[in-house]
């Protein structure tokens, strides 16, 4: 089952904390919206430090990142 | 473009960052700013709050060029890289007095976690205090993030709330190159007003307006591409492990010794260091109030500035918090005096009663913050 954590709006570490939960809870493929560039990079570089696959589209200004095994 | 994005969000990126911070800073210092205070967050918003004359010391009054420089060197940095966001809206309150206390505690210190690092390399050994204090107290603020502790989400917001920190800074910038006097002289040749800048003390002392303008834009664009953050550089290893910020802040502390080397500019020893005092146990507490404070508001005074660039509302909030509380810490003698040698004999400075009071407040404050804000899960 697919996972969604919306961290929009939230500074880091908020959006980083959230998806280390959603990576511990193991349910792929996750979703992650962020708002701010600094979010993206630093959930993109959790989930790949996880060994995870991370994909990045911008939507409106908001970035939705997919985090796949 | 791309590829000099992936250059900044690397590690390398940030490690030049930091490298660049630690060229500059002991130059500055050489060109003229205090010394061990080639930059310092805190001690130059103080300077600011004194040289608008929210407080009258008038040893720590000037308008610093370095911090209008980070403010619109990051500004022009999300310009130009689509990272300019308006928002605000995350308990910009709470923010305030986060900024108010961090400014206490770093002023009871004396100095920011930047200047803690050029103080370390330029031998001042009060600096390992403080910096073990620092880690104590974003620890602390670790702790709290792990129990839910969150201030909520900022919203978008219309452009124009984005622009009143840069607007802000523009106006510190007129006023600094201007230098109005709308009450003239007093007769030792200092200004009555609007504008107080200092004759002698710290506040005299200072690199060349151009000079700390241009370091300041430099160090604020590199900054905001990098996310350059002390506090976060501590943070991000006690909660995930990641080491990416803290090899940038190793960077500056490692460039700005050898720096300091090169420059005649490295002094070791505890007691009479410039600008500082050797009381070790509230150089310590004063940094782990300050740590807290940064932790629980998300980012360290430098990188307040940064966000405040990018239109961040709550950083700038937080900023504002920043110069109210070094108002606040000189109007009720809440700063510490540094270390003197009166007729020979060596005075060691340190917050007075009330400063000790102050660090004491803003810790139970901080903690009453970081207990209340929690979200259940």
């Amino acid at each position: 089952m697919a996972t969604t954590v919306d961290a929009r709006g939230f500074s880091c570490p908020q959006p980083v904390i959230l998806t280390r939960k959603a990576l511990e809870k193991g349910q792929f493929p996750i979703e992650v919206w962020v708002e701010t560039a600094t979010s993206r990079e630093n959930v993109r570089r959790l989930a790949e430090k996880a060994g995870c696959k991370v994909q990045v589209e911008e939507i409106g200004g908001e970035f939705k990142l997919t985090i796949t095994r | 473009m791309s590829k000099l994005n992936r250059f900044f969000a690397s590690r390398w990126g940030v490690i030049v960052a930091g490298a660049v911070i630690g060229i500059l800073a002991p130059l500055l210092q050489k060109w003229g700013n205090p010394k061990n205070m080639g930059i310092c967050v805190a001690c130059f918003e103080r300077d600011i709050a004194g040289a608008l004359g929210l407080h009258r010391a008038a040893v720590v009054q000037y308008i610093r060029p370095e911090i209008i420089g980070f403010v619109l060197g990051a500004l022009i940095a999300a310009l130009i890289f689509g990272e300019f966001r308006p928002r605000t809206g995350s308990a910009p309150i709470i923010r305030f007095l986060l900024g108010m206390f961090a400014m206490i505690g770093a002023l009871v210190f004396l100095g920011c976690p930047w200047r803690a690092l050029l103080r370390l390399a330029g031998g001042d050994w009060n600096a390992i205090l403080a910096l073990l204090g620092l880690i104590v107290g974003i620890a602390i603020g670790v702790w709290f993030l792990k129990n839910g502790y969150n201030l909520g989400r900022s919203y978008r917001v219309k452009p124009v709330v984005g622009w009143i920190m840069p607007g802000i800074m523009v106006v510190l910038l007129l006023l600094v190159i201007f230098q109005p006097a709308f009450y003239g002289l007093n007769e030792d040749g200092s200004r009555a007003g609007p504008i107080f800048f200092s004759v002698k003390g710290p506040g005299s002392l200072h690199a060349p307006l151009l000079v700390s303008l241009v370091v300041g834009l430099v160090i604020g664009f590199l900054a905001q591409r990098t996310r350059f953050c002390t506090m976060g550089s501590i943070r991000d290893v006690i909660l995930m492990g990641d080491t990416h910020l803290i090899s940038g802040v190793g960077a500056l502390l490692v460039v700005a010794f050898i720096v300091n080397l090169i420059l005649g500019q490295f002094s070791p020893g505890f007691v009479t260091q410039p600008v500082a005092h050797s009381n070790h146990l509230w150089n310590f507490l004063g940094m782990t109030l300050a740590g807290l404070a940064f932790a629980l508001a998300g980012g360290c005074p430098g990188r307040q500035l940064f966000m405040a660039g990018e239109g961040d509302g709550d950083a700038g909030i937080f900023v504002l918090g920043m110069i109210t509380g070094a108002a606040f810490a000189h109007n009720f003698n809440l700063a510490s005096s540094p270390d003197a040698v009166v007729e020979g004999v060596l005075k060691v400075g340190g917050p007075s009663p009330y400063g000790m009071a102050a660090v004491v407040v803003g810790l139970v404050v901080c903690g009453i913050i970081g207990f209340a804000a929690r979200e259940k899960e």
